[in-house]
């Protein structure tokens, strides 16, 4: 295998060389392109894969991931952190936090300490995230599942969803994240996270919440211009009753954390979207929900979003009029509509022009500066200071995909800080996760400065005049740091 | 100092740095003209948001030493009686100080001081988390404002917005500040990033010739590095006038001091808000003396170095002090307090009609109790921050209502609250 990519790799270098450094630099810049937005941007060793077999084989790779093995380091980092096989009954009972049990309520020494070890669950869920987007050969899924966990939004602000939030990734996000729109849904809708976050658990026949029916139509499917009446988010909440999470003392079904409770169902006819709905009690949700992913307001509202996030903040309406026939000639099929988008003349037509979000940024500075990865946290802080915590967007809407979101004049400045900061090797990235090191005592590894020959490498050819002129000026010693710092590498 | 030695030793400092600072509009050489004294009365209006994070427990901080229900609820930790050793400074007949806020006394008696009890939120949610979250977005028991009150505020100022309008004292933008008007980071302690690397000069530089087009992140970049070269041009100034026997520097009272310097010398500063820990005393939190009380001395002496730092600007400032909400008036088994419900807040200004308790006192009688737990509250904070805001910064009650969506009017009873 390494043979083989050796001979492409030569053979690559052969022929851009017989073309000359102008088209050289084109098909630098259609690589570039591609792992600026299939991935989260390139690393060394991506950038000379996808030269060496073509961006048209790498998008059909990235397109079916379960072909792609992952790195060695990347399953071993993975395998550390042994919370995450647990289900999220086993979460809630270990890590959720304590109740009065028998009446018997919790000192608040041991309310305290349940809360330091939850943190075990939180820290491991931001480690896993941030690990498999830096390291994972797997790129467009974790760009997919970034991109629908903000679609489908929980918090993990306090409470049970701090524990659960890793669980609802793993369980209802990432494994449909390039399948069927509407298993995604049906996922989302089950999983106790989101029952939780959009209130659904409490919403019962005599007392009606409208949070989670309003939700899924505005910001889940429909969109805000979907169609829908405020009879339809009354009706559709009436049709969510009883969806709850199971209690934890619960004789029914004590291994399953979301059931369905018929006592707490309105079981009324129901007219949703103008149609009289057929099924009785549970079914009626999921009939409901059938109805919303199969809705042409739905293929258009999910198809704005994917090109406004592949392509432009503006996103070209014939390119989302496309996109959304195809998502609805595919029933949904995300890796269909994703094909179509990837071999659109709109998504060629617009390398360099979207601003990265502050996840995007951090976590491209990092595979680009080819940084070892052991110890997250330094990233999850500036992830914050850039105003992006993982998992700490509040509102069930999301965090934005716009210039206009992320843009302003202290972000540039702490951008660039944490540029020169990870440059300059201060970030203790390599460093064995805080409890490890003090367990084995061992003295935490010098960093590296980042040596820009190696990004030089990757964005030589394809730096624009302006910063390529300003970095050779710079002393040695500045240069990687105004490369990741430079505007553009600010865009993707 | 004469004007033009000042400016000339800045310019010499900024040569020996070995970099051209980018100049922003009107830049540092205005800075320096608006030295300390001349911002004056008639000078632009500023306000300061101090954001007691944890719940201040508000009964002890001003105490109602009339209410023989305080002191049945409190047989560990009330504060004594005005007339008894380490007792509370008598406010008036009815309410006491904290002894550890004896710094705020002179400002009370010169009527610079005022509290509003039984104040706070009107959301029942006793969670740090959300209630801060209410206190922030300014839309109590609504969660999903994705911005915050502070940042409203400051869209709806009039004149033109540049990016030292409003400045945030710590090193993570806070959610009161969230919003489309820009805010920039003040490094004021050394927990606070003082030091970036984006100020050394080599930096400073290159990347000022990297971020040299026309376009948008240009100007982003420009606008940064012109708040950041303004604020660390007052921030140089004002350490020149520091006086001697300062504070130990990583307190808050010496970043009080700076804080009320800088905002003093320079009248583009509008806005500003710190947030600060420690207030969460469900165990030990003593009564006199203690724990809560250490906390409240170094924030009163905080508060009056603010005061006196900022000069002659005090005329024109407005400090709120706030908490997310309040404390349980019967005292835990762990001789501490827990999560509660109404508290005070402070509002001291040059401009405040001071040295009086305003709200209405609801009482601690059980069945005055919220929940039979909790001091009620009887002002809604908004209503507070309104009745501060219309008359101290100029804004109509449409504006107001932009800043506070949906939020009750101001009460008659704070329309004394700021001088006429």
């Amino acid at each position: 295998m390494a043979h083989r990519f050796a001979r492409l790799l030569l053979a690559a270098g052969a022929l851009i060389a017989l073309l000359g450094p102008a088209r050289a630099a084109d098909a630098d810049r259609r690589v570039i392109h591609v792992l600026n937005r299939l991935a989260f941007g390139p690393t060394v060793d991506d950038f000379n894969y996808v030269k060496a077999i073509g961006v048209e084989r790498y998008i059909a790779e990235q397109l079916d991931p379960a072909a792609i093995d992952e790195p060695i380091a990347l399953r071993f980092a993975l395998a550390q952190l042994d919370t995450r096989g647990l289900d999220a009954v086993a979460l809630r009972q270990l890590y959720g936090p304590l109740r009065t049990v028998d009446g018997v309520r919790p000192t608040s020494a041991e309310i305290r300490a349940r809360q330091v070890r939850a943190q075990r669950v939180v820290r491991q869920a931001e480690a896993a995230r941030v690990l498999e987007a830096v390291l994972s050969r797997r790129q467009l899924q974790q760009v997919m599942v970034n991109f629908w966990f903000n679609h489908f939004n929980v918090f993990a602000g306090d409470g049970l969803d701090r524990v659960w939030v890793g669980n609802y990734e793993e369980q209802a996000i990432r494994p449909y994240a390039l399948g069927r729109f509407r298993d995604l849904l049906f996922a989302v809708a089950k999983h106790p996270a989101m029952l939780i976050y959009l209130d659904n658990t409490q919403n019962v026949a005599r007392g009606l919440n409208e949070n989670y029916a309003r939700e899924v139509m505005e910001l889940h499917t429909l969109g805000v211009d979907g169609g829908y009446t405020q009879n339809d988010v009354t009706t559709l909440a009436r049709v969510f009753t009883g969806w709850r999470v199971n209690p934890p003392n619960s004789a029914e079904f004590p291994g399953v954390a979301a059931v369905f409770e018929g006592s707490r169902h309105d079981y009324g006819p129901k007219v949703f979207l103008g149609r009289r709905l057929v099924a009785q009690g549970r079914a009626e949700g999921e009939e409901a929900l059938e109805m919303l992913a199969e809705s042409p307001a739905t293929a258009h509202h999910i198809s704005y979003e994917l090109a406004q996030y592949f392509v432009a903040d503006a996103p070209p309406p014939a390119l989302v009029e496309r996109l959304a026939a195809r998502f609805l000639a595919t029933g949904g099929d995300i890796r269909a509509v994703l094909a179509s988008l990837f071999a659109s003349p709109e998504f060629w037509d617009s390398a360099g022009q979207k601003y990265k979000t502050p996840y995007e940024y951090v976590i491209s500075a990092v595979r680009a500066a080819g940084v070892p990865v052991n110890n997250v946290r330094p990233l999850l802080g500036w992830m914050s200071r850039l105003g992006m915590p993982l998992y700490g967007c509040q509102t069930p809407d999301g965090y934005q995909d716009t210039e206009e979101a992320w843009l302003s004049p202290e972000a540039t400045m702490q951008r660039i800080n944490f540029a020169v900061a990870l440059a300059r090797g201060f970030l203790p990235l390599g460093a064995e996760p805080e409890p490890a090191a003090a367990e084995t005592g061992r003295e935490p590894r010098r960093p590296d400065p980042v040596d820009p020959a190696r990004l030089d490498r990757i964005f030589g050819a394809t730096m624009s005049g302006s910063t390529s002129a300003v970095v050779a000026a710079a002393p040695p010693v500045l240069r990687a740091a105004l490369i990741l710092g430079s505007p553009d590498f600010m865009h993707r | 100092m004469a004007r033009s030695e000042f400016s000339r030793r800045l310019v010499v400092r900024a040569a020996l740095a070995g970099a051209i600072v980018p100049l922003g509009r009107g830049a540092w050489v205005a800075t320096a003209e608006a030295g300390p004294g001349r911002s004056g009365s008639g000078g632009p209006k500023r306000l300061i948001v101090i954001l007691l994070r944890g719940a201040v427990d508000g009964l002890n901080v001003v105490v109602p030493y009339a209410d023989a229900a305080y002191y049945e609820a409190r047989p560990t930790i009330a504060i004594a009686r005005p007339t008894e050793p380490g007792g509370a400074p008598a406010l008036d007949g009815h309410f006491g100080l904290h002894p550890a806020l004896a710094a705020l006394l002179p400002l009370w008696r010169e009527r610079g001081l005022a509290f509003i009890h039984a104040a706070g939120s009107p959301d029942p949610n006793r969670s740090h988390f959300e209630a801060q979250r209410y206190i922030e977005n300014g839309t109590p028991g609504c969660s999903t404002t994705a911005d915050g009150w502070m940042n409203r505020l400051l869209q709806a100022l009039p004149g033109r917005r540049g990016p030292t309008d409003a400045i945030m004292v710590g090193p993570t933008l806070a959610r009161i500040l969230f919003g489309a008007a820009p805010v920039a980071n003040l490094p004021l302690g050394p927990g606070d990033a003082r030091s970036m690397p984006i100020d050394r000069p080599l930096l400073a530089g290159a990347f000022g010739r990297l971020y040299a087009a026309d376009d948008a992140l240009g100007a982003a970049y420009r606008e940064g590095r012109s708040a950041r070269a303004r604020l660390l041009g007052d921030l140089a100034r004002e350490q020149d006038i520091a006086a001697a026997g300062s504070p130990p520097p990583a307190s808050f009272a010496a970043r009080a001091a700076r804080l009320g310097r800088l905002i003093g010398g320079d009248e583009r500063i509008r806005l500003a808000f710190v947030g600060l820990g420690g207030w969460d005393t469900h165990v030990d939190q003593g009564g006199g003396k203690g724990q809560l009380a250490r906390h409240l001395g170094a924030l009163g002496d905080g508060l009056a170095l603010l005061a006196r730092g900022l000069g002659a600007a005090w005329r024109d400032t407005v400090v709120v002090v706030l908490s997310e909400f309040g404390r349980t008036v019967r005292e835990n088994g762990d001789r501490g307090t827990d999560h509660g419900h109404g508290n005070v807040i402070w509002v001291a200004g040059g401009a405040v009609n001071g040295g009086r308790v305003y709200g209405e006192w609801p009482g601690l009688a059980a069945g005055q109790l919220y929940q039979r737990r909790d001091l009620e509250v009887t002002t809604d904070f908004r209503a507070a921050l309104a009745a501060i805001l219309g008359p101290h910064m100029g804004l109509a009650d449409r504006q107001l209502d932009l800043v506070f969506p949906g939020a009750p009017p101001a009460g008659a009873g704070l329309a004394q609250l700021l001088a006429v």
